[in-house]
């Protein structure tokens, strides 16, 4: 009969497990409570035992036609009504339906006398009226504990509560059994003894005057279970535990892209922009511009027809939407359009797993497609940077599973290395983007990164940010042998280059208008050398030519002496020999 | 199952010093038992006996069997059995156990001062 109804669920490890329908438990438990076992719910004072239990009795009867049984041994059953009408719960109408049934059991130890051997059937007949007045499948025994400070045997009570224990589970009804903490055990009298199966643990503990609550499986029987401590919440809905990791990593991954809203930047991604679904997270220092590439992609994805929620921790909504509209970002229409809604809240006013919660709820209910968190930073004053660090987890997967991408702006400290100081964050993060203020001969310029984008080919370049009245311009920063340079550097430098340019063009023309004078200087230099050389070869042949005259006129003058003296023959040709000799030299 | 009515308690007749509240008062009992257990015949024979004994003429005793009715375990806050209430006279007092210690009963009664 218990196997074959729907809400059990059936794991593989074999045990039955009823559903609580308290959001998150179930998840956590794997199936919910042992089906047809008691289960002990220990915590100190006002650590929302009374309510889990409650819930889990309303849950039944409301979702999963389970009635059940409400044993109190504190609260009269008008006081748990009021308590828990604050949640939404009408247990009047549940009585009247006979889904539920309300049993104070009241004793007041000063007027029992003991004389004599007893047992406890009593509450077992009332308890055993009470499940078979309405077929009760689920029971809670709200601080079962009351029974030591109002009987006197404790040896009986003892064997009493292992024979009730025994008697819930003949009876096969899911029991919940309340008991205060003790100090140092789990239970002031030891009930886990008795209660063997599941024992769950409730905790609210104060940091830094913020209250969060907790819970822990301490043991569940024959089952896997979580073993975190998980937090949980109680608001006007009731209990809800939020998992650690409800979905572990296995999202799907979209292929789809999404625009970045500023195109430069797409372009620098690829030209694509950022996958749809992903997490992004731009960290910069105070006034850089992080917020004003939030509202950038919200005003994309708004453009698209898409809905975006923008979580604003700093800024109320009427200033974004002032601030915005300043660099030429309308967003008040969208809100009028119903595609933007923001969710304002400073982040001291709850704890980490409220805000969590919040940020559950409102994205459950408005079913965005991108969401702005503006910024993260805020909840480290709140938590400390593991329990910051979980809180996002949690959040980044439950937006993944979602498919929504998130943009996180973080304001990183000015003095620190800025890829350092998110260390703790930033592995959760699928892109990183970097505003950097980049200070250097006494102005400050915006400097925009990636420091990563996982699975988008992105550029590893600085880009220059700013931030004009049509939004964010990104230009591309001067790199050369001057280093980065930006701003007026960037301008000056610029103008200084095409200055030397100017300077380098003119210099050339000038050699070159140089050369052609040397050219010119030099070739008139060669016509009047050559003017020269045949000046001068022409007086030398003119002299050569004289003497040659001159020589003939002797030889001429000897032949005519010698032919007047009558000389020897020999003589005449040794002067004819001399004569030839010399002809020829200068002929030369 | 009801018994029959008494007179009422004179102080002279028991000797004892009766409670002030006692005068006059008729002692109305109210035994909750479950099933015709042994523990719980020995309470009633107890209980029949001290009333004998020390309220003669003054009482009724008034027998409650959960297992036939245990709705009615709800109204006087019922846990262990057996038990046995004194409805009269006020306040309501309530005796757990099996009666067979006479002194404690009589304690729990209010018939006897408490014995420090």
């Amino acid at each position: 009969m218990i196997a074959n109804r729907r809400n059990r669920s059936r794991p593989l490890d074999g045990l039955q497990k009823e559903r609580t329908g308290i959001p998150g438990f179930d998840e956590i438990t794997r199936g919910g409570l042992p089906a047809g076992r008691p289960t002990l719910v220990c915590g100190s004072a006002g650590a929302g035992k009374t309510l889990f239990a409650m819930e889990f009795l309303v849950r039944g009867a409301t979702l999963y036609d389970e009635p059940g049984v409400f044993v109190s041994f504190e609260e009269s059953d008008e006081e748990l009504s009021t308590n828990v009408a604050s949640l939404g719960f009408d247990l009047n109408q549940l009585i009247a339906d006979k889904k539920l049934v309300l049993d104070y059991v009241f004793i007041e130890r000063s007027e029992i006398e003991e004389t004599g051997e007893y047992n406890l059937e009593g509450l077992f007949l009332r308890l055993g009226h009470a499940i078979d007045s309405i077929g009760a499948k689920r029971i809670v025994l709200d601080t079962l504990e009351a029974l030591f400070s109002g009987l006197p045997n404790e040896a009986v009570i003892r064997a009493e509560l292992r024979r009730l224990f025994r008697w819930l589970k003949e009876r096969g009804v899911t029991a919940v059994i309340t008991c205060e903490r003790g100090e140092g055990k789990l239970t002031r009298y030891g009930l886990e003894e008795y209660v063997a199966d599941c024992v769950i643990l409730l905790d609210n503990r104060v940091e830094n005057q913020i209250s969060t609550r907790r819970m822990r499986i301490v043991k569940y029987r024959g089952t896997s279970h979580g073993t975190n401590e998980y937090p949980f919440l109680i608001d006007d809905k009731g209990f809800s535990v939020v998992p650690i990791t409800s979905l572990g990593l296995a999202h799907k991954a979209p292929t789809e892209h999404i625009s970045s809203g500023i195109p430069r930047l797409d372009a620098m991604l690829d030209n694509k922009g950022f996958y749809r679904g992903s997490s992004i997270l731009v960290s910069g220092t105070a006034g850089t511009g992080k917020s004003t590439i939030g509202a950038h992609f919200i005003d994309a994805a708004c453009a698209r027809g898409e809905r975006a929620l923008f979580f604003a921790f700093e800024e109320s909504q009427d200033q974004i939407i002032r601030n915005m509209r300043s660099i030429g970002i309308d967003l008040e229409k969208y809100v009028k359009k119903g595609l933007l809604r923001f969710h304002n809240a400073r982040p001291s006013t709850w704890g980490l797993e409220v805000h969590l919660a919040m940020i559950h709820k409102a994205i459950s209910e408005f079913s965005p497609s991108v969401v702005i968190v503006d910024p993260i930073t805020n909840f480290l004053a709140v938590g400390a940077k593991i329990e910051t660090k979980s809180m996002l987890t949690r959040l980044i997967d439950f937006l993944k599973s979602r498919h929504v991408t998130a943009m996180f702006t973080s304001l990183t400290s000015g003095g620190q290395n800025v890829e350092d100081s998110e260390v703790e964050v930033s592995s959760l993060m699928d892109a990183w983007l970097l505003v950097k203020n980049i200070e250097h001969k006494g102005e400050r310029n915006r400097g925009l990164y990636i420091l990563k984008a996982r699975g988008i080919a992105h550029s590893n370049q600085v880009r220059e940010f700013l931030l004009t009245d049509r939004g964010i311009q990104l230009i591309d920063a001067y790199v050369g042998s001057e280093g980065v340079l930006m701003g007026s550097a960037r301008s000056s430098q610029v103008a200084r280059e095409k200055a030397g340019e100017v300077d380098r063009k003119h210099s050339m023309e000038r050699k070159q208008r140089e050369l052609q004078r040397k050219q010119e200087l030099y070739e008139a230099q060669l016509v009047a050398l050559k003017g020269q050389y045949e000046t001068e070869r022409d007086s030398i042949l003119r002299e050569i030519e004289q003497e040659k005259q001159r020589q003939q006129v002797i030889a001429e003058q000897r032949l005519e002496i010698a032919r007047l003296r009558q000389a020897n023959n020999g003589e005449v040709q040794m002067e004819g020999y001399g004569a030839r000799k010399s002809r020829k030299g200068t002929l030369r | 199952m009801k018994t029959t009515p008494s007179k009422k308690l004179r102080r002279s007749t028991n000797g004892q010093s009766p409670p002030s509240e006692s005068d006059g008062a008729e002692w109305n009992l109210r035994l909750y038992v479950a099933g015709q257990t042994p523990r719980s015949l020995t309470a009633f024979k107890n209980l029949k006996e001290i009333c004998e004994e020390y309220l003669k003429g003054q009482y009724h005793i008034e027998v409650v069997d959960l297992m036939e009715n245990p709705t009615l375990a709800r109204g006087d806050q019922i846990l262990a059995i057996p038990t046995l209430v004194r409805k009269l006279p006020e306040p309501i007092r309530k005796i757990i156990g099996d009666l067979s210690n006479t002194e404690r009963v009589l304690v729990g009664l209010d018939i006897q001062p408490r014995s420090n």
